[in-house]
């Protein structure tokens, strides 16, 4: 219990901090520190993600930076994309989740690099606050 | 459209909430600014991450409990990492954070 609720306060941390995303943190802390299988760690993750966009977005809001109409239609547009992808998570054994899962995480490592430093002491998470 | 689709598709997949494609296809193909980006995505993602839960739950892989242990948290921590964020140069966490998630991809592999 201890250890879900540290992995969530710094996952929260580092997410305010940098706008790097919640479950990008969750999924490894979820696999790592409390042996979930990668198909239960991914699926808490997204539960785990539903208040902390929920409150970034009502704090972006506030400063006028959600266009709502296009965030709605994102979001149900997303809906089959979502379906989709649950049920190929869901084909794929652990194994292959977890190494496709390792990649994803490589990715957003890089694009993290190039983004700190493509503007040379800008702060990395200036307008972001992704999840 | 297609952002959404993919976005959802990625969330699915991972169980991430699809900002790292949403907010660079909204800054590309849309034309956002980088704040407007993130804050319509934040939205996206509520919806996203709901429906892609409530899917997974159906699948019976989600812990609830363990779910809120980290969700709930994890509001505090943005809040205070948003706050850390006005006051620290942050790029040199920025590397370190990113060294931080390729061990974790090599642990992942590694398993």
């Amino acid at each position: 219990m201890i250890g879900a609720i540290v992995i969530g306060l710094a996952a929260g941390v580092v997410a305010g901090l940098l706008g790097v995303g919640g479950g990008v943190l969750f999924v490894p802390g979820l696999v790592i520190f409390l042996s979930l299988t990668q198909h239960q760690a991914e699926a808490t993750s997204l539960l785990a993600i539903v208040p902390v966009a929920l409150v970034g977005a009502l704090r972006q809001d506030h400063y006028g930076n959600v266009r709502r109409r296009d965030g709605l239609l994102l979001g149900l547009f997303s809906v089959a994309g979502a379906a989709g992808g649950v049920a190929l998570a869901n084909a794929l054994s652990g194994k292959v989740l977890q190494v496709g899962f390792a990649l994803f995480t490589l990715v957003v490592a890089v694009q993290l690099v190039r983004k700190s430093t493509r503007a040379p002491g800008a702060r990395a998470g200036d307008s972001a606050k992704e999840v | 459209m297609a952002i959404g689709t993919a976005a959802g598709l990625f969330s699915g997949i991972f169980g991430v909430g699809g900002g790292s494609v949403i907010v660079p296809l909204l800054v590309l193909w849309l034309g956002y600014g980088e704040r407007e980006a993130t804050g319509t995505s934040l939205a996206a993602i509520v919806c996203i991450a709901s429906f892609a839960a409530a899917v997974q739950a159906g699948y019976g892989n989600v812990r609830v409990r363990d779910g809120l242990l980290v969700g709930i948290p994890a509001v505090a921590g943005v809040l205070v990492g948003a706050w850390l964020q006005q006051r620290l140069q942050t790029r040199t966490i920025a590397l370190l954070f990113a060294a931080v998630l390729v061990a974790s991809a090599v642990e992942l592999l590694l398993r």
